[in-house]
């Protein structure tokens, strides 16, 4: 290898490293509870019968699912402040890009797994007198969680690596600041290596357990 | 003329000794019936004659030469390629016909004609509609598998296995999987291979196939031979108990 | 009340189609290198030799595992200082992406390996076809009608993932629409046409993958016994 590997420089920087993981994480959070809460919204639109629901659901959907993250994010930073009279910081336009992405893409996974749920079920929870509500929340969705975790958490891990594109708007995060401290020492290598180790050391286990969920399911079915 | 013959054969799966020292000798033109209860082994045994599983320990003979090597410690080892070529001359046919799916059903009996014995596509063609019409199907050549009722499948499969005129078929219970009314024209074929001479091992449950078929039966119990003779011994005058038993449970709603 | 202006965005449409024509490029290449790539992933990831399944799993895993976009600046940055060659966005990103898209890919042929059942094998290795012979010509053309539904899916993903190079000044369509967007002054204009722009051709592209699919579920005679 030609050049003379130097990570010391990248430790002396370890505040720096802190503020981005500080930063990924709080985007992370913010992203995974509204983008899987707001998914479970919209899945239930999509999955209702009332057309009012099911097709500004359905549009979103597909909008949300076809369109780059990083271009919705950009759309935020950029266009939005243009018809609003308040600035948008670079955190709230990667949380809006990011979470409607991942609604997207969890209100899909919300309505595959509650489709999954035999009749029979809706059928017992009727015939004992509970509302359709009441049946969703005891009955049926319970039970559909269980089948849709392996998803949800492979959602999770797609939001955490997200958070990178939080970057191009110069939000502080961990890659951000991997490119501070390239920059300023000149030591792309092991800046930029020290970030990919950090995020596989953070991904792993939340990988592995996503693969133990899934050995779980099938062993159940 | 001694065919295949087995020596001490085990079979070892995880903590369990599903083969327990077999021996067996096949001479040419032999018909022989592999009887016994579930978990006797005699799957095990069939699929270790054409290496579909390696055995534990224990020789395999192939036209007289010993198949494998013997390692330093003892443990007999076997080369892919001399499987392959073992599997070669020696064909199976399986209870769920494993007929490829993505082929027809001439396609099906031309595949090994073309891969493995690198024969002229109109070659392997005319080999394998000469096999097809032997088993009866002749008119469902461009079938696909998923097109065809359990018993064509299996006479696919036959033909299939014949295309490579093996020295010795395996038949891994043919008929078990088949509704009672297909069964019939499945062992008509094989009958029919049996009249031409053709040497064949068949695990059965069809008892009354194997009486007039098969000129040796075997009855296989806890992984070893319990009794083996000729289907009017064994079938009709048992001399072991457990033979005996087996034989009544088979019999039981017989009318 | 704002007053929307999409002249001086059509004015502009050439670099548009341009960026277009880029992002197509960067996503085609990606592709056909990812889908060879990861073939070859997921064979070695199958094999029982060692010094093969596990760098190939290792490989899998860490391209699985961390951000694209610090893979992309990895190699955009750090691959030319270490391997001291040139890197143009272009390269890093074709580089980047066919090995990214390549280890989704490897995941998505081990499954469809695996889910053919062992009889296929086993009848196959009956007839004598060694091996090789019945991956190549048993296995794996019943495996791949199975895969491509989740084929299609990344391929999409693919497309969207290639937006990124627009970080590294890769001159895609995300890219010009940021630069016009700074000329003309009108990013609302233009960052909502990029988006549409964006929608349309995925959103075709994800419904010919849905037709097809659909097709194929019909047309069913691999159905297996």
């Amino acid at each position: 290898m030609a050049a003379h590997w130097d990570f010391a420089s990248v430790f002396a920087n370890t505040d720096a490293l802190l503020a981005g993981l500080a930063g990924t994480l709080r985007l992370f959070a913010i992203c995974l509870v509204l983008g899987l809460g707001l998914g479970l919204v919209v899945g239930l639109a999509r999955y209702a019968h009332n057309r009012w629901l099911y097709v500004p659901a359905t549009i979103f959907v597909e909008f949300f699912r076809n369109t780059p993250v990083l271009v919705q994010i950009l759309w935020f930073y950029f266009a939005l402040p243009i018809l609003l009279p308040f600035e948008i910081s670079p955190l709230a336009a990667a949380s809006l890009g990011i979470s409607l992405n991942s609604a997207a893409f969890s209100a899909e996974i919300y309505r595959g797994g509650i489709q999954s749920i035999e009749r029979g079920q809706w059928d017992g929870a009727r015939a004992i007198g509970m509302r359709w509500g009441q049946a969703m929340r005891r009955i049926i969705l319970p039970q559909a969680l269980k089948r849709m975790l392996p998803a949800l958490t492979n959602r999770a891990i797609e939001i955490f690596k997200m958070s990178t594109l939080a970057s191009a708007v110069a939000y502080v995060e961990l890659l951000q600041q991997g490119k501070l401290i390239a920059s300023l020492n000149f030591n792309p290598i092991e800046a930029y290596t020290a970030i990919a180790v950090i995020f596989f050391v953070l991904l792993w286990p939340l990988v592995q357990f996503t693969y133990l969920l899934e050995r779980r399911l099938k062993r159940d079915e | 003329m001694t065919i295949l013959k087995a020596a001490g054969l085990v079979k070892r799966f995880g903590a369990v000794d599903v083969l327990r020292g077999i021996d067996l000798e096949v001479q040419r033109g032999e018909r022989i019936a592999i009887l016994g209860a579930s978990g006797s082994g005699k799957s095990t045994l069939l699929r270790c004659l054409n290496f579909m599983e390696l055995p534990t320990a224990g020789r395999i003979e192939l036209n007289r030469r010993i198949l494998g090597s013997e390692r330093r410690d003892g443990q007999r080892v076997y080369r892919e390629s001399e499987l392959t070529g073992v599997r070669q001359r020696v064909g199976m046919v399986f209870q769920q016909f494993n007929l490829f799916p993505h082929m027809t059903a001439i396609g099906n009996v031309m595949e090994g004609l073309r891969t493995v014995r690198r024969k002229s596509r109109a070659e392997a063609r005319a080999r394998a509609e000469k096999e097809l019409a032997r088993v009866g199907l002749a008119d469902k050549a461009d079938a696909y598998p998923a097109h065809l009722s359990g018993g064509q499948k299996q006479r696919v499969a036959i033909a299939r296995a014949l295309a490579m005129d093996p020295e010795l078929l395996l038949f891994d219970e043919p008929t078990s999987a088949l509704d009672p009314e297909l069964v019939g024209e499945v062992l008509n074929v094989i009958r029919a291979l049996a009249e031409e001479g053709r040497t064949m091992l068949l695990v059965t449950h069809e008892l009354g196939f194997a009486y007039h078929v098969a000129t040796r039966v075997i009855f296989l119990s806890g992984g070893t031979i319990l009794e083996d003779g000729p289907p009017d011994e064994v079938l009709k005058n048992p001399r072991q108990d457990r033979t005996r038993a087996f034989l009544a449970s088979h019999r039981q709603f017989s009318f | 009340m704002y007053r929307w202006d999409f002249a001086p965005v059509l004015a502009n449409a050439s670099l548009l189609a341009e960026g277009l024509l880029n992002t197509l490029k960067v996503t085609g290449v990606a592709l056909a290198c990812g889908l060879v790539l990861g073939l070859a992933l997921a064979l070695f990831r199958l094999s029982p030799r060692r010094w093969l399944s596990w760098p190939a799993g290792l490989v899998i895993e860490v391209f699985r595992t961390t951000p694209p976009l610090v893979q992309l600046f990895w190699f955009f940055f750090a691959l030319p200082l270490i391997a001291g060659i040139e890197m143009t966005p272009f390269l890093a990103a074709c580089v980047t992406f066919s090995i990214q898209s390549a280890a989704f890919f490897a995941e998505v042929f081990r499954a469809g390996i695996v889910s053919v059942e062992r009889g296929q094998w086993e009848a196959a290795l009956a007839i004598g076809l060694t091996r090789r012979q019945t991956l190549g010509r048993i296995v794996l053309p019943q495996a791949v009608k199975r895969m491509i539904p989740a084929f299609l899916e990344r391929a999409i993903e693919l497309m969207k993932t290639t937006t990124l190079v627009a970080t590294i000044a890769y001159a895609d369509l995300l890219f010009e629409a940021s630069d016009i967007a700074q000329k003309t002054f009108r990013p609302l204009e233009t960052f909502t046409v990029a988006a549409l722009i964006y929608f349309a051709v995925i959103y075709v592209f994800s419904l010919l993958g849905r037709g097809l699919e659909r097709r194929l579920a019909v047309s069913g005679e691999s159905t297996v016994h």
